[in-house]
């Protein structure tokens, strides 16, 4: 009943992935979520993670960032298998999620947002000046030329911005791998753009980049490679320039096209236990 | 002041974004200000104008009584309690919660004071640390209370607003008062500091403020960050030389009704004491992690703790700073009364405290407000108060007037709220 027909990686994967998830399994009482799925990330590249409502892609990236734990399968960091119990030890390795709603303050500014909870000083006094320059910093790193100030205040900033600036705060602490949740779900066509270059930029400063989504177009603008969840079941993970956006729509909604995908009585399968 | 988002497309190489140079000459100041109060951050500008009215009306219906030292300086001695308790409040606001138990946190603490002063016969600093720590007590149930159980403060205080006014009645007994003897604690909100005391503060202070803020613009120069310029530093410096050293020559003025008897002069204790706490209360806000996550989580406090700041225990310290400073201005009060009785921190002393906050221009719904607010709203109020009373007024007139200032108040909060939104600087 799991994926038995996973397509070969990505032919030009020159590197070790940075990111593997092998046979992962996860149950809500009697629901089951998660059916063996299998993930790569590599590092430079942006992973695009698409599904319908309901394939398990949230409560994949929740398990990669350590909010529950996987019940069954591995979880390989950098090659080495590691636990993840807790948002901690996620950012401990290097993983930053952006989450939907941001989870910005809108009476801080920029800088003591992107420091959030992680201030730069001692007991007695923060180093405004210290975290002011850092912030400067992996924003003209992102080349994030939007920002008239970094002392602004978050409620002043346009949707964009904002996601901007929650994007930034995630590639603060040298993250290796950064997932974003529907970064480009509220914001209009321009804005969009900004954000999806930043997205591409932050892999070409060569961090490893998951990206969830629902709409295809920023999915085919900016991913390398699409890995598509149905059902719990990771049906396929191929390079961008392999697929069509039609074959795509065909694997979210009916979990196989052509060879691609689940086998046909796998598909049956595992829409029959839903 | 929204940048529009059109990106430019040009990727890496561009000169990153530095911000505009700092506003240099005076046109640009205040053109930064103006745009500044367009966007709806009107700090405590409302309130200030609003005290400054005031002083102007009641100096010119009262010549003769209001604008004099001796009442100013007795102003300012009335207004000492409810500004240190609005100083405490301005904390469990900030994180949009509200603690109606202070007025009578202030009249326990002022009670356990006068028993173990006068009548266990303690030395004043134990008896005043008592009355202290009787506030931290009271302050870390209600922090354990809400912030562990998830009661709202609202309840949670109400409780204890009705429960501690029980206790003081308990203490002293129906009718009873405590007699304040110690010469230090009736000295605290009674007596004027020698003139060359107040002096001495007036200049250390002025020359270290002078100093500290030049040496933060040159080391943030220095850095290539944002200050500001170097006329900015000289306009705000040389106004609040101005200031302050006006105040202090004007309470160093003989004002005793009668010299030769007994002369009375220098600035107000208690003045020495509001400073000294807004120093420190504003750097705990302003310059430490503890006070950044208390703004944190009064914007957001899903998003703060997301970000790893325990939640719980911010409430819970701010809830004992709050019952703490509650504590000195019961206090404060015992100490203006000579006494501390079951009426001690009630009637009407809370609300103005809070009244004082809202009006000096912290938010009840969190996230903004400063420690500087609590005294220009304390000051408003009293101000109502001490010139309503000049001119005959009853009682009746003054609540009257003192609602409506708090209506307008909470009027230009939400107004200037809604053009924040709008512009975007909540």
């Amino acid at each position: 009943m799991t994926a038995e027909a996973l397509e070969p990686s990505p032919s030009g994967a020159a590197t070790e992935p940075i990111l593997s998830l092998r046979g992962i399994q996860k149950s809500f009482g009697a629901v089951h979520v998660l059916r063996g799925v299998d993930l790569d990330v590599r590092r430079g590249q942006v992973t695009a993670l698409v599904g319908d409502n309901g394939a398990g892609k949230s409560t994949l990236i929740k398990g990669i960032a350590g909010i529950h734990g996987f019940d069954d399968g591995d979880y390989l960091f950098e090659g080495k298998p590691v636990t993840v119990h807790g948002p901690r030890d996620a950012n401990a390795l290097g993983i930053e999620v952006v989450y939907q709603d941001l989870a910005l303050c809108d009476n801080l500014d920029v800088v003591h947002n992107m420091f959030l909870g992680r201030e730069l000083g001692n007991v007695a006094a923060l180093d405004e000046d210290a975290m002011e320059a850092r912030a400067r910093e992996t924003l003209d790193g992102l080349s994030v030329r939007t920002l008239q100030s970094v002392r602004t205040s978050v409620a002043s900033l346009s949707g964009g911005q904002r996601q901007t600036v929650a994007i930034a705060r995630a590639v603060l602490w040298n993250s290796k791998l950064v997932v974003l949740d529907e970064p480009t779900a509220a914001l209009g066509v321009a804005q969009t753009e900004q954000v999806l270059r930043l997205v591409r930029r932050l892999a070409d400063n060569g961090l490893a980049v998951i990206l969830i989504s629902h709409n295809l177009n920023d999915v085919f603008e900016v991913a390398d490679d699409i890995a598509v969840l149905y059902l719990g079941s990771m049906v396929a993970q191929v390079k961008r320039a392999d697929v069509t956006s039609n074959q795509v729509v065909e694997l979210i909604t009916s979990g196989r096209f052509g060879d691609m995908g689940l086998s046909a009585q796998a598909a049956a399968q595992v829409e029959e236990d839903q | 002041m929204t940048t529009p988002d059109t990106q430019t497309t040009s990727p890496q190489t561009d000169e990153p974004g530095r911000p505009a140079s700092s506003s240099s000459n005076f046109g640009d100041i205040v053109r930064a200000y103006i745009a500044r109060l367009r966007g709806g951050d009107l700090g405590s500008l409302p309130a200030v104008l609003g005290l400054v009215v005031l002083v102007i009306v009641f100096s010119a219906l009262r010549p003769e009584r209001f604008p004099s030292a001796f009442n100013i300086a007795n102003l300012l001695n009335q207004s000492a309690a409810v500004v240190v308790l609005a100083m405490g409040l301005v904390f469990v606001l900030l994180l949009g919660e509200i603690d109606l138990s202070a007025g009578f946190t202030g009249g326990t603490a002022a009670a356990v004071t006068g028993v173990v002063m006068t009548e266990h016969g303690w030395a004043w600093v134990p008896s005043l640390l008592t009355g202290l720590a009787t506030g931290a007590l009271i302050g870390t149930i209600i922090g354990l209370l809400v912030a562990r159980l998830g009661i709202p403060s609202f309840v949670v205080t109400l409780a204890f607003f009705l429960g501690l006014q029980g206790v003081v009645l308990v203490i002293i007994g129906e009718g009873g008062t405590i007699a304040y003897r110690n010469e230090v604690l009736l000295a605290l909100n009674n007596d004027p500091m020698p003139v060359w005391l107040g002096w001495t503060f007036a200049v250390v202070g002025l020359a270290l403020y002078a100093f500290l803020t030049w040496r933060q613009d040159s080391r943030r120069r220095k850095h290539g960050l944002e200050a500001q310029s170097v006329l900015l530093w000289t306009i705000k410096t040389g106004a609040l030389v101005v200031l302050v050293l006006a105040f202090v020559a004007y309470l160093s003025m003989e004002r005793s009704p009668n010299p030769t008897l007994k002369s009375i002069k220098g600035v107000p204790l208690v003045v020495a004491i509001i400073v000294a706490l807004l120093v420190v209360l504003t750097y705990l806000l302003d310059r430490t992690a503890w006070g950044r996550h208390i703004y944190a989580v009064g914007g957001n406090a899903e998003a703060s703790r997301r970000s790893g700041i325990n939640v719980a225990r911010i409430k819970l310290t701010c809830f004992v700073m709050c019952s703490t400073m509650a504590a000195l201005a019961g206090l404060l009060i015992a100490s203006r009364n000579n006494s501390a009785s079951p009426t001690t921190g009630g009637g009407t002393f809370l609300l103005y405290g809070v009244g004082a906050a809202v009006i000096g221009g912290t938010s009840l719904f969190g996230g903004k407000g400063r420690v500087s607010n609590a005294i220009i709203g304390g000051l408003v109020i009293s101000v109502i108060d001490n010139g309503m009373g000049l001119l005959r007024q009853s009682t009746g007139n003054v609540y009257m007037i003192t609602g409506l200032v708090l209506l307008v108040a909470a009027s230009v909060d939400a107004i200037s709220r809604r053009r924040a939104t709008a512009s975007g600087r909540a």
